[in-house]
């Protein structure tokens, strides 16, 4: 077994960890996971917790799928996949209403939706069917940070820009009614782009992430 | 009156991708070209009347609390099974989804030519899921206003595909930057329907 010989931190299992943050990012260069990503980026506290949850179900569900893969009859793989996916999902949003309620209030829908989270799905198909554990755990890691970055990135600047917050402190000083009392760069007359917190600016700063990211990598560049 | 409301909202209001962003990643996979894309949408309009419902269904007669108040089981009105509903969504989606696919296979043979590998597909699709979630949490009061609800979920997905594939097959010939070429620009056209479908928000019926 040449898999075994191999180190646990050989180069290509190394590149199984850092690609997916750039060259092959999930979001941005695979294009999977997009529903969730976009619709909880207006602050970027529920975004990290989202990311966390979706770092954990990718890490778990491609272990659990990458040891019994020898089992799993292929015509019904699809189904073994969603209720594995989805039992650890229950978990994750039983563990996030115990804990965070109002955060897993704030994420509604959302939490459910990791299930069909085409990341998640993606990996398994893609990876962790024909993997051992140890590269799977480590293509999840991989792949659920990718996804983190882009999505801790669009709710940093909608955060910023939309109400001046960061995970709800007031970065760039207080608005007061009038501009005398208030600090920071409110003082100058600053004003929040409320715009960046509706729906459309998370596709547009998205759209430009992508577009930055290949005029950086141009080998990412379509056709 | 209440059912022509849920309808237009669920389509122009409420649209599944420029509101939600769901099912986003077929949206951009699938809308190449418009005949692949008008395929899918039919399919998604088709899986969602179906599998809304009967989730509906199963929420009131089953998963909500109290829900199992008809079985006459002792103490049936404090169970509550709603932490079960993902799974169970799930599990009704991905086989409706193989049924239809048997169904349509076996009675529309043309029909099944022209979805057929599309079906498989949607079992992933969020939009679905997401149909059935949103249905849960806007408390319907019986199944025809969810089938409704379905109905118009899925037509509303089916025209933001159906533009943004023609926007697509025409895009190809402008002289975008090249990083911006494919994705990057889907993206922003999007964001720009998603500002044009923002002024349908407020409307009330």
């Amino acid at each position: 077994m040449a898999e075994e010989k191999e180190a646990l931190f050989s180069k290509k299992n190394k590149a199984l960890l850092t690609d997916p943050l750039d060259d092959n990012n999930p979001i941005s260069v695979q294009v999977l996971g997009i529903c969730s990503a976009l619709a909880i980026t207006v602050q970027l506290k529920p975004a990290l917790v989202m990311s966390l949850a979706v770092l954990f179900v990718i890490i778990a569900s491609n272990v659990i799928v990458s040891l019994i893969r020898n089992l799993i009859p292929s015509r019904i793989r699809i189904i073994v996949q969603l209720l594995i996916v989805a039992s650890l999902v229950i978990l994750v949003d039983q563990i996030l209403k115990a804990y965070a309620y109002d955060v897993s209030k704030e994420l509604s829908v959302f939490v459910g939706l990791i299930i069909t989270n085409c990341i998640v799905m993606g990996r398994l198909e893609a990876f962790a069917l024909a993997n051992g554990p140890w590269k799977s755990f480590l293509d999840g890691v991989g792949n659920g940070a990718g996804y983190a970055f882009i999505l801790v990135l669009v709710a940093f600047f909608r955060e910023l820009l939309g109400s001046g917050k960061l995970i709800g402190f007031e970065v760039l000083g207080h608005k007061a009614k009038t501009l005398a009392e208030s600090t920071g760069v409110y003082s100058f007359g600053y004003e929040n782009n409320g715009f960046m917190l509706l729906s459309p600016m998370a596709l547009i700063t998205v759209g430009i992430i992508i577009w930055i990211q290949r005029a950086r990598n141009r080998k990412l560049i379509e056709n | 009156m209440d059912l022509i409301n849920i309808f237009i909202k669920s389509i122009f209001i409420d649209n599944m991708v420029f509101a939600y962003f769901l099912g986003m990643c077929s949206y951009l996979a699938v809308s190449k070209t418009v005949k692949t894309a008008v395929g899918l949408g039919a399919a998604v309009i088709f899986v969602l009347v179906v599998t809304v419902p009967v989730n509906f269904l199963l929420d009131t007669y089953l998963l909500k609390a109290g829900a199992l108040s008809w079985s006459g089981i002792s103490d049936a009105e404090n169970i509550d099974l709603s932490f079960l509903s993902f799974i169970m969504f799930i599990a009704v989606i991905a086989s409706m989804v193989q049924l239809v696919e048997m169904i349509v296979e076996r009675f529309a043979p043309a029909l099944y030519g022209a979805l057929g590998i599309f079906l498989p597909l949607i079992a992933v699709n969020c939009a679905i899921l997401g149909g059935s979630l949103f249905m849960q949490q806007k408390d319907f009061s019986n199944v025809g206003e969810s089938a409704v609800y379905g109905l118009g979920s899925g037509i509303g997905w089916f025209l933001a595909i159906l533009a943004i594939a023609a926007i697509r097959e025409k895009i190809a010939y402008s002289n975008i930057p090249a990083p911006l070429k494919g994705l990057g620009i889907t993206f922003i056209i999007t964001g720009l329907m998603a500002i044009g479908f923002m002024s349908f928000s407020g409307i009330k019926l």
